[in-house]
């Protein structure tokens, strides 16, 4: 029997980018919020400190701030007529496990994602006709637009601390800035971070075949920085530990930095770490929830924490899994296409090609976060016309490094033995000597990608594991083959001395090796209780004091990294629920 | 080698563990070998004094030691796999908490599935590991007449590539190829991780990409090194601790 504890303001569930959001908004609010977070809290002077940090084996091959499996994973299949199975260990993505979430470990790419995907299904029908979408691809309206969202973005650019430069000011085409990028009100919160040589090379060769570079905006402080809550961060040290490691430096815009050190202040908040929440609780009428089970998973004893308002702010998929347990709305069946819990799971695409050059010194361990140079030339430019292609979406292509260490990385020229005197003689050669292009390409919402509840395999607390519905579609394969044509038409322009060409993927969506941590969907929001699970507003349809944050509320994933609306959408939802919601609780749409 | 008493000459030992069985093999974790005295030490390196097996048991050291020393044999730009340390590496992980299946998903029931749905055998990488050496050994003596860490260069040249291209089946063993990409990954970490876990001795592996390691700060550098070779003097966590 679990223990029930005294009712709070909020809960909230997972403090990472989203909770810790929200956690702030609301405290500030006047509201009593408890933050309940699955991992422990680390700090970045215990924790992440030299030179303990920099340790690959640990943090990379090890996944030490990542979730752990042996207590929760999911079940996987690439389609609905096979059996799915347990994903024994992390590979294609990682959720991260810790106070901070995976805010701690990511890179600091931040995008704004334009109209050009809150708007997919209207923007496409109007330009291309109805009929270019194929039948089994689900996209549809977010219900939101650019225009709301754009002082939101503003804010969490402002919180993460994100180097970039503008290339689009108010209408006004900016130079050295993404000219594709929809109209912002104010440069980027810190300059741009120094180019690596890589990503001079790529700028140069992007530029010279008529494209349009611009360095990747990252939330890796370019300077010393100061955010609207008081944190200070470092400048960037270009260490080359940042993918999947704590900032030692306090660059990265990590919520552990950013923002739960002023929410820890409040006397409004509480945190309560190795918290592990198993459901949501519903009252017997369905329409509202009254609280929160969890574990402590330091004690195993069970606890009931109710809540004036519950808020999910749990990783993409985590949300998703606690929606499908509390049995909040209605679970989707791809056989029907009836439901809304679970649709639209989305992923990303991508691929790379590999370039030598004699004699050259990239020193990839030298780079930040997002150190890379992009072109959204076949991503957010709408003027670039699909049809001569066939798909919908595109790929942004980028050269440079991001956290290249040696484990993991050591390129070698194709036809290079994997042992041996002669494959040392080529990675030392070659290990100085090449450099990547890379491609990060959309995943449009398909039928037949869900997500919903494995009949067969359990976590260790009793519940049945996710079940993950996956494959890449012919729109997939049909926009990584023209993205490989890009990416290796620039790579020859730079005549390498060897080149390993980019090549589409077309094979199945497989669980190993680590492709991209950007799972989307699940929960998605919409203007329709039928066709979404969320409102603009991110409140459930189903339950007015439930408000389900994250990545698992895009209708459908771009090619660009989801970190950037994740953090406008948290501003958004707090926006609604302070000016709207606290002053007449209840449905904010009726729909 | 003269100067050694028999009972640490370690081929001989070897031999009377593998014919007395299990008693002998027992007494293995009690004996310190001098890993300087079986191994020609390079000049630039003193390999310290092995501290002895915790998982291998004599015939899978055995099996280790051949297949690290093979796949990075000793040149003008590295010790051999032993004198790296990539046997201990291995062992430890083996020992250690990765090996037992750490943050692994063991419940069943256990499928084979499809590759797209990776791993899913019911075994930890030291389970996968031990029944690999084993199986890869009867295969060895079923085709070269002996075990993996006595056949000729050329044989255990052969016999890897079998391994990894699938082309080797074990009789009621796990899947060959699952062994070797496990064999191989941890020949890998064990080169080029940080040497506080036993391998990458003298940071001879990150000495030979030019990998600095645990460095502080390159805010300068990135601009200073530009197109630029870096100074190669690694430093490891041990030696900012």
């Amino acid at each position: 029997m679990a223990k029930k504890l005294k009712e709070v303001d909020v809960v909230i569930v997972g403090l990472g980018w989203t909770g810790g959001i929200l956690s702030k908004e609301l405290t500030d609010a006047g509201l009593k919020v408890v933050a309940l977070e699955r991992g422990g809290n680390r700090t970045t002077q215990d924790d992440y400190a030299l030179p303990g940090v920099r340790d690959e084996l640990r943090y990379v091959v090890r996944h030490d701030l990542m979730q752990n499996t042996a207590r929760d994973t999911l079940t996987v299949r690439n389609n609905i007529s096979q059996e799915a199975l347990p994903m024994r260990r992390l590979g294609s993505f990682l959720p991260g496990e810790v106070v901070g979430g995976s805010g701690v470990h990511w890179s600091g790419h931040t995008w704004r994602w334009t109209d050009m995907e809150l708007k997919v299904r209207s923007m496409y029908e109007e330009r291309y006709g109805k009929k270019y979408i194929p039948a089994d691809m689900t996209i549809q309206d977010w219900g939101v637009s650019y225009a709301e969202l754009e002082p939101y973005y503003e804010k969490f650019e402002r919180a993460a601390a994100v180097s970039g430069k503008a290339g689009n000011l108010r209408g006004q085409i900016q130079e050295g800035g993404n000219p594709f990028e929809a109209p912002r009100q104010n440069e980027y919160a810190l300059p741009p971070l120094t180019k690596i040589h890589a990503s001079e090379m790529f700028n140069a060769a992007a530029k010279n075949l008529g494209y349009h570079p611009f360095p990747r905006p990252s939330a890796n402080a370019s300077r010393p920085y100061t955010n609207q809550y008081g944190a200070q961060f470092g400048a960037c040290e270009y260490c080359g530990y940042c993918q999947r490691f704590g900032c030692e430096a306090n660059a990265k815009g990590s919520p552990h930095v950013a923002i739960i050190p002023a929410v820890m202040k409040s006397a409004n908040f509480e945190l309560r770490a190795h918290s592990w929440v198993t459901r949501v609780i519903k009252d017997k009428s369905g329409k509202r929830v009254t609280g929160v089970l969890y574990i402590n998973v330091l004690t195993g004893e069970e606890f009931e924490q109710p809540a004036n308002m519950v808020i999910l702010t749990a990783f993409a998929l985590n949300n998703v899994h606690i929606m499908l347990t509390s049995g909040i709305g209605q679970p989707y069946d791809p056989k029907t296409g009836k439901g809304v819990i679970g649709k639209n799971y989305c992923y990303q695409t991508g691929t790379s090609a590999t370039l030598f050059f004699e004699g050259k010194h990239f020193n990839p361990f030298m780079n930040a976060g997002g150190s890379n140079d992009t072109i959204d030339d076949f991503n957010t430019n709408w003027d670039f016309d699909r049809s001569k292609f066939g798909y919908i979406g595109g790929a942004n292509i980028s050269g440079g490094f991001n956290t290249n260490l040696p484990i993991g990385y050591r390129p070698v020229p194709r036809g290079t033995p994997q042992w041996g005197r002669e494959w040392k003689a080529a990675t030392a050669k070659w290990y100085q000597a090449a450099m990547k292009i890379d491609a990060s390409g959309a995943v449009m919402a398909n039928r037949y990608n869900y997500l919903d509840l494995d009949p067969t395999y359990r976590n260790a607390f009793g519940q049945p594991l996710m079940r993950m519905t996956f494959d890449y579609k012919e729109n997939e394969h049909k926009m990584g083959q023209h993205a490989a044509q890009v990416i290796n038409d620039i790579a020859k322009s730079m005549n390498p001395t060897h080149f390993t060409p980019a090549v589409a993927r077309t094979d199945p969506w497989t669980v190993v090796p680590y492709q991209s941590t950007h799972n989307t969907g699940g929960t998605i929001m919409g203007v329709n209780p039928k066709s979404s699970a969320v409102n603009r507003y991110l409140q459930s349809w189903d339950c007015h004091n439930l408000f389900v944050v994250g990545a698992n509320v895009f209708a459908h994933n771009s090619s660009y990294n989801p970190t950037g609306p994740v953090g406008a959408l948290a501003y958004w939802t707090a926006d609604a629920i302070r000016n709207q919601y606290l002053k007449n609780p209840g449905q904010l749409v009726h729909a | 080698m003269k100067d050694k008493p028999e009972g640490l000459n370690r081929r001989a030992f070897l031999k009377s563990a593998v014919a007395g069985g299990a008693a002998a093999a027992a007494t293995a974790a009690t004996v310190v070998l001098p890993q300087s005295a079986q191994a020609q030490a390079p000049a630039q390196a003193t390999p310290p004094a092995s501290p002895g097996y915790a998982f291998l048991n004599p015939e899978e050291a055995a099996f280790v030691e051949a297949m690290v020393n093979h796949m990075v044999p000793a040149d003008a730009l590295t010790p051999n796999g032993v004198d790296l340390g990539l046997n201990i590496y291995i062992d430890r992980a083996l020992a250690g908490a990765w090996g037992k299946g750490d943050r692994m998903y063991m419940q069943g029931p256990w499928k084979q599935g499809v590759p797209s749905q990776g791993y899913q055998l019911p075994l930890t990488p030291a389970e996968l590991y031990r029944n690999g050496i084993a199986a890869a050994n009867i295969q060895c003596i079923k085709t070269y007449g002996k075990p993996f860490d006595k056949v000729t260069d050329a044989q255990r040249e052969e016999f890897l590539r079998a391994l990894r291209d699938g082309k080797v089946v074990f009789e009621n063993g796990p899947p060959a190829r699952a062994f070797f990409n496990t064999a191989y990954q941890t020949v890998m970490e064990g080169m080029f991780g940080d040497p506080i876990y036993g391998g990458n001795r003298d940071k001879a592996g990150w000495k030979l990409i030019g990998f600095p390691g645990v460095i502080a700060v390159h805010s300068q550098d990135v601009v200073k090194f530009r197109d630029k070779a870096y100074p190669n003097n690694p430093v490891g966590i041990a030696d900012m601790s």
